[in-house]
């Protein structure tokens, strides 16, 4: 398979199997420069880099559980009596929409399937786009020259959101239409044009008898075909910057390691597919999810506790139920700041800060530079703190979201819950990111001493004297490499401050902001160890062992043997 | 790639293969200070072979391994269409155990033979296909100098033919008439639905109009409402009525029109000791003998509000858990509601049913600008 690949494709030397089709093909597009390049291109191997690979499939499964529902579904609101198999239903008044989704699970043969398919699949693309781009952020993958891609993938989450919520919204079943109505509340209360807004997207007054039809085209035309064109962009992105690795040996910023595209990857990554696939099948034959029969058509006038939106929402939601019921009246006109900032401006403003995040990291870094190689977590302390910070209020507002059942589940007071999340949701960041960031900056040193004393073996003896001490023993020269592999992080000095006249730099201002910023940012860094510090610790090490009283550290000898490792710090160099 | 062609001993003891490609060499300026600070890169490990690289006898065993999923997953797909004929998807269908069976065998069935198809091909990867690392270098993204010189010198001389720089009159007459172009874009979504009027200030109810039962369409005596009790109703437009001489006059309302009336003019009808109620002054006789009625929409974001606390006269959203004091004018005590709930002045008809005396004195459901 290789072999024919890797020949030059012309009229006889593309030999093998492939050369005929390959030639063929190449004379009318001339695919052979790419393909020569890209069909061993090199991908590095981590389980975390699958995480958007689930994303990816989870899309494809869409598509094609979806194109399956497009089959069946009516994407109407007029209202018919039901006449379908589900007897409990039979003789009720719902729209065609509800009622089509009913015909689905009841009476198209693997319907239900493929509609909990659909259902698993989306709740997996959000919930691996996140993680996804959590790995990304802590990994400091973002950096240049990725920025773009950021952005890219921050669209596609947007993007994944509005088309889950629209998805979830057309079979037009109770407990979705009292989403909807929840979504025309927060349209009125945008200022001045909010009922007018609700007014054009629902035809007028909700539900009105077009939206489902409206919501359908976005939900199947729209979304996707742009979900689709950004995906592309994505992976042309992503093959054009060729994939980030984690430090180690023989990795380096200007170089990738790992396995070919062709054959490693492409089996790998294609059947990473059908394993996608076939949990998300399994799930489906499984795990029931939103049986709209339970709930009923949508009607205005009804609603069932505990209402949950898929958990996507579910951190808005929690905003919406915390925020404190503030809303002015002035000049015969009313601002709802109890929907507004929850169900308006807080999207906005996650969105806003993660796109800008990259931007400002650059700005207070001052670091122009590409970036290939990844950041472990505790080498960029303020970094991983803010982004805890981030997913503790996530976390919190998503509890809230369940505050009604977290108070029936524990015989809690639903109000005790509401005021502690409103304190919590300001003071559990905060907390966060100081625990965060002191946490990394401890294994930051830990990592140092690791490699200044060797790890602990769990080994206790007890010296001539009568004194316990653990044995320690060096970390191999790859993991020494990996420990250190990072740069040390400065702070940017301020230029001098005045220029030779004794005249302020005009920039000052801002200049000094932003190393106040980047103090605050790395200033607390823990340095690698030095060459010295390395030699040092190791000669130090060595006087210990020589010294029986010593009940410190052995020597590299004795801690060599236990940690079955033969490497001696004082002879670090390449070993061939 | 059969097993016999490919050499039993690797071909070399390098870890590392040949680049591929014509770089032999990176970009060094993206290598980053420090690298080699304070330990020197030890160098890609050495290439370990695997069991099945060595052992003839471990390299067919994970051959038949691999072979075995593929055929168990055919073996699946076939089982998976039997079951498609075998099973009716209807609620009356076969079970298992709660399950519906048509669900359970297909998803089953489909399920674990993608599963098997993708754990073979990953098992073949990983296993019995060449697992030498390679190394590919990397260039800076930007393209070289001159390349980027020699684009900015093709487009300035493209912008300097076009005159799009000199003949200003041509240029922005252009820019003109084509920013002037998202004007038709804007206007033609005028038709996507009528404006607002007073629509959201108004419901249905009038002076007159039966609250009825919100299922049966009943009419409701007082004396039929016991203390406590709580009665989700509605307009008595809503349902069919039949008249004393045996005729029926239709709903006045049905199909998309009903939804959209009743989003407004849900109401509830609550009946509670007199000597708990405490009517603001202007709505002293707004109740019948405890009995109150309320807008039955949570005026925080319009979720119907029905969970209804005997005890303490409180009505909870399930939605977002605002709080009111039905007793209380319609108070809110906890949440994100920031308005009362909307009173209905009730009274009864010549019949003795209860009836409005009048319609809502201000919107139902949730805010908008101009409210007020």
């Amino acid at each position: 398979m290789s072999t024919t690949t890797a020949k030059p494709v012309g009229a006889s030397a593309g030999a093998g199997k492939a050369g005929g089709p390959v030639a063929w093909i190449d004379d009318r597009v001339g695919l052979g420069g790419v393909l020569k390049k890209q069909l061993r291109k090199v991908f590095p191997d981590h389980w975390s880099f699958m995480l958007g690979e689930i994303a990816l499939w989870s899309f494809v499964i869409l598509l094609l559980t979806g194109v399956f529902l497009t089959l069946w579904f009516k994407p109407s609101m007029d209202e018919v009596t039901y006449m379908g198999s589900y007897a409990n239903l039979r003789g009720v008044s719902m729209s065609e929409a509800y009622a089509s989704t009913l015909n689905l699970s009841f009476d198209v043969r693997g319907g239900l399937l493929m509609r909990q398919m659909h259902h698993w699949a989306a709740n997996l693309f959000l919930a691996s786009m996140t993680i996804h781009m959590l790995r990304v952020f802590f990994t400091g993958a973002f950096r240049k020259p990725r920025e773009l891609n950021w952005l890219i993938g921050l669209g596609l989450l947007q993007l994944g959101i509005i088309e889950g919520f629209a998805g979830y919204s057309l079979p037009d079943d109770l407990l979705s239409g009292v989403g909807l109505r929840i979504a025309s509340g927060l349209m009125l209360s945008i200022p001045v044009v909010g009922s007018y807004v609700s007014f054009f997207v629902f035809g007028g007054q909700f539900p009105g008898d077009i939206f489902i039809s409206r919501l359908y085209t976005v939900h199947v035309l729209l979304v996707p075909g742009i979900l689709l064109g950004l995906i592309g962009a994505h992976m042309l992105l992503l093959v054009y910057h060729k994939h980030t690795q984690w430090p180690g040996p023989g990795r380096t910023n200007n170089n990738v390691v790992g396995y070919p595209l062709m054959p490693v990857y492409m089996a790998k990554a294609g059947g990473y597919f059908f394993i996608v696939f076939g949990v998300t099948a399994l799930m489906s034959a499984l795990m029931q999810i939103n049986p709209i029969w339970m709930y009923g058509p949508y009607d205005p006038s009804k609603v069932s506790a505990g209402s949950q939106p898929d958990w996507y929402m579910g951190w808005l939601e929690g905003a919406l139920r915390i925020m404190p019921s503030w809303e002015i009246h002035a000049w015969g006109f009313t601002l709802s700041l109890n929907v507004l900032v929850p169900g308006v401006l807080l999207m906005g403003l996650l969105f806003t800060v993660l796109g800008a995040y990259p931007f400002i990291e650059r700005w207070i870094t001052g670091d122009n530079r590409e970036h290939h190689l990844l950041d472990r977590p505790r080498n960029q302390p303020t970094r991983t703190a803010f982004g805890v910070a981030g997913i503790t209020a996530y976390g919190l507002l998503w509890v809230a979201g369940g505050n009604d059942i977290l108070a029936t589940t524990f015989h809690l007071s639903i109000e005790t819950i509401t005021y502690v999340m409103r304190v919590m949701v300001f003071v559990g960041p905060v907390l966060a990111f100081i625990i965060a960031r002191r946490w990394a900056i401890a294994l930051q040193r830990h990592d140092r001493d690791t490699v200044l004393h060797g790890y602990e073996t769990g080994v206790i003896v007890r010296s001539p004297t009568g004194a316990y001490s653990e044995i320690h023993a060096p970390v191999s020269p790859e993991r020494a490499f990996i420990l250190t592999a990072q740069e040390n992080n400065q702070p940017l000095l301020l230029s001098s401050a005045e220029d030779g006249n004794g005249v302020p730099a005009p920039s000052q201002g801002k200049e000094r902001i932003r190393a106040r910023l980047s103090r605050f940012w790395y200033a607390d860094d823990v340095s690698k160890p030095t060459g010295e510090e390395l030699d040092e610790a190791a000669h130090h090490a060595h006087a210990d062992s020589l010294d029986p009283a010593s009940d410190r550290h052995l020597g590299i000898e004795t801690g060599g043997q236990l940690g079955g490792d033969d490497f001696d710090l004082e002879q670090t160099g390449p070993r061939h | 790639m059969s097993s016999e062609s490919r050499p039993r001993i690797p071909r070399t003891p390098d870890s590392v293969e040949a680049p591929t490609g014509t770089d032999s060499h990176g970009d060094d300026s993206l290598l980053l200070a420090g690298h080699n600070d304070p330990i020197p890169d030890p160098g890609l490990p050495e290439h370990e072979y695997r069991p099945t690289d060595v052992d003839p006898a471990m390299e067919r065993r994970a051959e038949r391994q691999v072979a075995g999923m593929f055929i168990l997953a055919s073996l699946l797909i076939v089982a998976f269409c039997v079951a498609y004929f075998a099973f009716s998807p209807s609620p009356t269908g076969q079970t298992f155990h709660g399950f519906a069976l048509s669900n359970l065998t297909l998803g089953l069935t489909l399920g674990l033979a993608m599963l098997l198809i993708g754990v073979g091909v990953i098992q073949w990867a990983k296993k019995l296909m060449t697992d030498h690392e390679i190394v590919e270098y990397r260039h800076s993204a930007a393209s070289t100098a001159e390349d980027r010189d020699e684009a900015l010198v093709a487009f300035h001389q493209g912008a300097e033919e076009s005159g799009f720089g000199r003949r200003a009159l041509v240029r922005n007459s252009l820019i003109g008439s084509l920013a002037l172009l998202g004007l038709p874009a804007v206007v033609m979504l005028r038709d996507l639905g009528p404006l607002p009027g007073n629509a959201l200030s108004t419901t249905v109810w009038k002076k007159g109009i039966r609250v009825v039962n919100d299922v049966s369409g009943a009419p409701i005596k007082p004396q039929d409402v016991e203390i406590g009790q709580l009665i989700n109703a509605e307009p008595a437009l809503f349902f069919d009525e039949k008249n004393a001489d045996g005729t029926v006059t239709p709903a006045a309302f049905a199909g998309t029109d009903l939804q959209v009336e009743k989003v407004k003019a849900a109401v509830i009808v609550v009946r509670m000791q007199p000597e708990d109620i405490t009517p603001l002054p202007s709505r002293a006789g707004w109740g019948v003998q405890g009995i109150l009625c309320y807008s039955k929409i949570c005026t925080h974001v319009g979720c119907p509000i029905s969970l209804w606390e005997q005890q303490t006269h409180h009505l909870l959203c399930p939605c977002h858990q605002s709080t009111f004091d039905l007793a209380d004018n319609g108070k809110v005590l906890f949440g994100p509601a920031a308005r009362p709930l909307p009173q209905l002045h009730i009274g009864t008809d010549k019949d003795g049913y209860l009836i409005a005396m009048s319609g809502f004195e201000e919107p139902v459901g949730p805010s908008f600008w101009e409210r007020g």
